[in-house]
C-alpha cells in the first residue's frame, strides 16, 4: 500500500495589499511514497517543502487537489494517530518540563495511561534528554528542542514520520544521532518523509529523493540509480595546451586549466578519445569512469528547462508569479 | 466517532492550559492584590469609622473585577494566540487532535484559572472585610452572589478572547477584548442612547447595543457595597446569558478556526 | 458528512441558537432592571468624586447621565408612575459634571416642575436648576426664556416671567418673540394670546421629541379652552337676548352667534349641554384642558408620548 499518495495537490496564496495578487507557493504536486520508505524532500529554502508538509498535516487548506495518507483521506482524523511530525524549528509550551510535554502529548496522541510515563522516559532516553527531563522547555538550547521535536514525532509509535529539517540546529554528533534514528525507524519498518536541503543527509539515508523548487516538483528518483557508478560517462585528464578539435567533435566536454586539459565524454567514445590523444602526441595522464553524484542531479533539476522557462514567462505575463 | 477520545481529549488540554497559566504570572498578582488590598483596609480603618466596609467591598470586587479581566485577557491572548504564532500549535494539531476540540478545551482551561483566581482573591477581599467589621453580616452573602456576577463576566471576556484569537494578531485580540470590554460595560446606556436616537443610526445603534456583551448588568458592586439585595431572577437571567453569550463566542472561535491558515 | 463539515454545522447551530437565546436573556434582565440603572447611577450622588473617577472624562460620564436621565423619565411615564424623585439629582449630576450641556436644562425646565405623571413636581427645583444654567451659559436666550416660562406657568409670577424675558431679550442672538412677551407680560399675561405664544417659542426653542410634543398638547389644550369660553359666553348672551338657554348649536347658529358647527382641533364637534355649558366629545383625548369637561372630572392625562422600549 501507498503510505503516500499526493494528488495534484496546490496551494495558491493572495498577496498584496488588496489580496489579489496570487502567488503559487505549491503548483500541482503529484507524488507516491511507498510504504517502508525513506523519502527525501528536497529543495532550497522556500522551494515548497514546508508548504507540502503543512498541507499533509493539515494545518494549511490546499486551493486544489487532495492526498491521501494510509490509505484514508488526508482530511480523516484518523490519519493523525498513526503519524508524527517534527516542524522546522519547533517552540514548546515554556513552563513545561520535557517530560510533561511528552506525556501531554501522548495523552493527546491517545497513548494508554498504562504504560505512557514509561514510554515517555523510554522515548527520552532514544533522543539523549534523560538528564533534561524535568528542566523546563523554555530554557532548552535550540539543539536540544529539536530532540524534544523528534521524541514527540516518534512517541506514540506511528507508522509514519513527517520530519521538516530534522537535522537543523544540530551540531555534528546531534546529527549523526538523529542519522542513526532515522535508520532505526526505517530498520523497524516505518516510512519516513523529511525535507531537507543537506544533500549528503538524503544521500546516505533516502532510499528515493525528490527535489522541488519554486513550488515545483522537479524530480524523483531513487538514490541508487542516481548515484551509480556508471552514468555512462569517463573523464580523461592529459597535458595539452588546448582542446584538441577531434575531441569536441565525440561531444566532449573539456576544460582547460594550466598545461591540463579535463575532457569528460560518453564512454563509448573511449577508444576514439585514446585514438585522438595518441595522434596528436598528447600525454594521458588519466582515465576514469564518471561517478554521477546527486549534487550535480539536483542542480540539473533546479535549473529551467526551455519549456518550464517559457511557462514561467506566460505565468508572469498573467499576474501568476511565483 | 470517538466521543471518549473527545471528551478526554478536550480534558487534557484544559488541564495543561491551566497549568500553563499558573506557572505563568497569575502567582506573582495574587501576592500583589493580596498585599494592595490589606493595605488598603488599613488605611481606610484610618480615615473614618463609618465607611470602611463600603470601601472594602468597592475597592475589593473592583480590584477583583479589573485585575480578572486583565488577567483573563493577557493570559487568554497569550494562551491562544501566541500559540498560534509562535508555531506551538503544529504539533499538538498533528496529533488526533480536532480543531473544534482544541478552542473549547482552551475555554476551559482558561475559564478555570480565572475561576481559581477569584476564588483566591475573594479570600483576601473576606479576610480584609473581616479585619475591618471584625465580623461577618448577613448582608456579606450578596458579596458572593457579586464575586459570582464577576465569574460569569470572566466567562463571557475569556470566550470573546478566544474568539479574536482565532483570527486577529496577539496585539489586536487585546485590543479588541478590552475595548469590548469598556463599551460593555456601558451597554444599558447604550441600549438607552439607541432608544432615543431615530432613523438609521438608531437601528445601528440597536444592533450593536443588543450585540455587545452586557457587562453593566453583571455589575452589582456599589449595591452590594450597601448591602443590598441582589434580585434572585437577575441571578437566573444573567447566569443563562453570560452562558449563552460564551457559547455564541466560542461557536463563533470554532468556525473562524476550522478554516483557517496556520502560517 | 465529512467530520470538518459537521462541526461546522454543530457550530452554526450552536451560534445562532445562543445568540438568540442571550437576545431573550438580554430583553428580560433589561426589563428586570428597569429603573435600577437610575438607581444605580446615583449611588454615587458626589459629582467631585465622579469627576476624578471619570478620569477626565467627564464630558462623556454627563452624557451618560444625560441618557440615563431621559431614559428613567421616560419608564416612569410608561409605567403610569407618579414617582419620579430620581429625576432632579439625575439632572443636577449631569449638569455639575457638563455645565454646558443645554438639553438637560431644557429637559428640567420642562418635566421637573409639573405635577405628576406629568412631571416631577418639583417647580423649585426646576427653578434652582434653570438658574445654574443661566449663570454657566449666561449667553444661551433659550434659558432665560425656560426661567421666565416657569416663573409665568409655576409661579404666576408675571414680573419675574417680564423680568426674564426681557434680559433675554437683550442678548446679542435671541428670539424675536422673547421682547413681545416681555411687554405681553405687563398687561396681558393671563390671556390665552399670551399662552399660546410661550408654547410656540417653546416648540421653537428645542429640538427634543419629547418636548415639543408637550408643547403641542398643550397648544391644542388651550385652542379648546379658548373656544370653550368663547361658546359659553356666547350662549349666555342668546340667554339674555332670549331669555332661554339654547337647546342646541343649530339655535345659536339660526341666532346668528356662530357660522357652521365649530368643533374642536381634533375635529369634533362641541356639544351643547343643556344647562348651557359646552363640553368636549372625548375629554380622554385631549389632554391639559381646564374647560369643557363634565362637572367633577378631572383634567385627563396624557397617554405615554414616548414608549420607551418602541422605536
Amino acid at each position: 500500500m501507498a503510505a503516500i499518495e499526493i494528488l495534484d495537490l496546490e496551494k495558491c496564496y493572495l498577496v498584496g495589499f488588496w489580496r489579489k495578487r496570487r502567488k503559487l507557493a505549491l503548483r500541482p504536486l503529484r507524488l507516491t511514497i511507498e510504504e517502508g520508505e525513506v523519502f527525501g524532500f528536497l529543495g532550497p529554502n522556500g522551494a515548497g517543502k514546508t508548504t507540502t508538509l503543512k498541507l499533509l498535516m493539515g494545518l494549511v487548506f490546499p486551493t486544489a487537489g487532495s492526498a491521501r495518507i494510509l490509505g484514508m483521506d488526508m482530511d480523516d482524523p484518523r490519519v493523525k494517530s498513526q503519524i508524527g511530525f517534527l516542524p522546522e524549528q519547533p517552540y514548546f509550551y515554556d513552563h513545561l518540563s520535557a517530560r510533561e510535554l511528552l506525556n501531554y502529548f501522548g495523552q493527546l496522541s491517545g497513548v494508554p495511561a498504562k504504560g505512557r510515563s514509561a514510554r515517555v522516559e523510554q522515548m527520552l532516553a532514544r533522543v539523549g534528554l534523560s538528564d533534561s527531563a524535568g528542566m523546563q522547555l523554555r530554557k532548552f538550547s535550540k539543539g536540544m528542542l529539536q530532540r524534544v521535536g523528534l521524541a514527540q514525532a516518534i512517541l506514540h509509535d506511528p507508522k509514519l514520520v513527517f520530519l521538516d529539517e530534522p537535522m537543523s540546529g544540530l551540531d555534528p554528533m546531534g546529527r549523526r544521532e538523529v542519522r542513526d534514528l532515522i535508520q532505526q525507524l526505517r530498520h523497524e519498518g516505518k516510512t519516513v518523509f523529511f525535507s531537507t536541503h543537506i544533500l549528503s543527509d538524503a544521500e546516505a539515508l533516502c532510499d528515493r529523493v525528490g527535489i522541488i523548487h519554486q513550488g515545483e516538483l522537479r524530480g524523483v528518483g531513487a538514490i541508487a540509480e542516481l548515484t551509480s557508478e556508471r552514468q555512462g560517462k569517463i573523464e580523461i585528464i592529459f597535458h595539452a595546451q588546448k582542446v584538441p578539435a577531434g575531441l569536441t567533435s565525440l561531444g566532449a566536454e573539456a576544460r582547460v586549466s594550466g598545461d591540463m586539459v579535463n575532457a569528460v565524454l560518453p564512454e563509448e567514445q573511449q577508444d576514439a578519445a585514446l585514438e585522438v590523444l595518441r595522434r596528436d602526441g598528447l600525454k594521458l595522464i588519466s582515465l576514469t569512469p564518471v561517478r554521477s553524484s546527486l549534487e550535480e542531479y539536483y542542480i540539473q533539476k533546479l535549473r529551467p528547462t526551455d519549456v518550464q522557462r517559457e511557462v514561467r514567462q506566460e505565468d508572469d505575463r498573467k499576474g501568476v508569479g511565483v | 466517532m470517538n466521543s471518549g477520545g473527545m471528551n478526554s481529549r478536550i480534558g487534557y488540554i484544559a488541564f495543561n492550559t491551566f497549568r500553563e497559566a499558573v506557572r505563568d504570572r497569575v502567582l506573582y498578582n495574587l501576592i500583589a492584590f493580596a498585599l494592595l488590598l490589606s493595605g488598603a483596609a488599613i488605611l481606610v480603618g484610618e480615615i473614618s469609622i463609618d465607611i470602611e466596609r463600603l470601601v472594602v467591598v468597592n475597592l475589593g470586587l473592583t480590584a477583583v473585577s479589573l485585575f480578572g479581566v486583565v488577567i483573563a485577557i493577557f493570559i487568554g491572548i497569550g494562551l491562544v494566540s501566541k500559540e498560534i504564532d509562535k508555531r506551538t500549535l503544529y504539533t499538538v494539531l498533528s496529533r488526533p487532535v480536532r480543531r473544534w476540540e482544541f478552542v473549547v478545551g482552551k475555554f476551559f482551561g482558561l475559564t478555570g484559572t480565572l475561576v481559581v483566581n477569584t476564588f483566591l482573591m475573594a479570600i483576601g477581599v473576606f479576610l480584609a472585610l473581616l479585619y475591618v467589621a471584625h465580623k461577618f453580616e448577613k448582608m456579606d452573602v450578596w458579596v458572593l452572589v457579586a464575586l459570582y456576577f464577576i465569574v460569569l463576566q470572566f466567562l463571557i471576556v475569556c470566550a470573546l478572547a478566544l474568539f479574536f484569537s482565532s483570527f486577529s494578531t496577539p496585539l489586536m485580540s487585546a485590543v479588541f477584548s478590552f475595548a469590548l470590554f469598556v463599551i460593555g460595560s456601558l451597554a444599558e446606556d447604550l441600549r438607552g442612547f439607541a432608544r432615543i436616537t431615530h432613523g438609521v443610526g438608531g437601528w445601528v445603534a440597536t444592533a450593536i447595543a443588543y450585540l455587545v456583551p452586557n457587562f453593566s448588568a453583571l455589575n452589582v458592586i456599589s449595591q452590594v457595597a450597601h448591602g443590598d439585595p441582589v434580585p434572585g431572577r437577575l441571578i437566573l437571567y444573567n447566569t443563562v446569558y453570560a452562558l449563552l453569550y460564551s457559547a455564541m463566542a466560542i461557536s463563533g472561535a470554532v468556525l473562524i478556526f476550522q478554516r483557517r491558515n496556520l502560517k | 458528512m465529512s467530520a470538518t463539515r459537521r462541526v461546522n454545522l454543530v457550530a452554526i447551530a450552536v451560534l445562532f441558537f445562543s445568540m438568540a437565546g442571550a437576545m431573550a436573556a438580554l430583553h428580560a434582565i433589561d426589563y428586570l432592571r428597569r429603573g435600577s440603572v437610575a438607581q444605580d447611577a446615583l449611588y454615587l450622588r458626589s459629582s467631585k468624586v465622579l469627576r476624578r473617577l471619570s478620569l477626565g472624562y467627564t464630558g462623556l460620564l454627563a452624557d451618560i447621565y444625560w441618557t440615563r436621565a431621559v431614559q428613567y423619565f421616560g419608564e416612569q411615564h410608561h409605567a403610569g408612575s407618579r414617582d419620579f424623585r430620581l429625576l432632579a439629582p439625575l439632572l443636577e449630576v449631569t449638569t455639575e459634571l457638563d455645565p454646558r450641556l443645554l438639553p438637560a436644562y431644557q429637559f428640567g425646565a420642562n418635566f421637573l416642575a409639573p405635577q405628576p405623571p406629568n412631571g416631577a413636581g418639583l417647580p423649585e427645583s426646576a427653578l434652582s436648576l434653570t438658574k445654574y444654567g443661566i449663570e454657566h451659559n449666561p449667553e444661551q436666550w433659550r434659558l432665560y426664556y425656560n426661567l421666565g416660562f416657569l416663573h409665568y406657568m409655576e409661579f404666576k409670577d408675571y414680573a419675574g416671567a417680564a423680568d426674564a424675558f426681557a434680559q433675554g431679550a437683550k442678548l446679542p442672538v435671541t428670539n424675536a418673540l422673547m421682547s413681545i412677551l416681555a411687554a405681553r407680560m405687563a398687561q396681558h399675561a393671563g390671556e390665552f394670546d399670551t399662552a399660546r405664544m410661550l408654547w410656540v417659542t417653546t416648540y421653537q426653542s428645542t429640538k427634543d421629541a419629547l418636548i415639543r410634543e408637550n408643547a403641542v398638547e398643550h397648544l391644542l389644550a388651550l385652542q379648546v379652552d379658548e373656544d370653550v369660553t368663547r361658546l359659553e359666553q356666547v350662549a349666555e348672551k342668546y340667554h339674555e337676548q332670549t331669555g332661554r338657554l339654547p337647546a342646541s348649536m343649530g339655535d345659536l347658529e339660526r341666532a346668528g352667534f356662530i357660522h357652521g358647527t365649530p368643533a374642536d382641533p381634533k375635529g369634533r364637534p362641541y356639544k351643547l349641554m343643556p344647562d348651557g355649558r359646552i363640553e368636549v366629545q372625548d375629554p380622554e383625548s385631549l389632554y391639559f384642558i381646564t374647560k369643557g369637561l363634565p362637572p367633577g372630572a378631572a383634567p385627563p392625562q396624557p397617554r405615554p408620548v414616548v414608549k420607551p422600549d418602541s422605536k
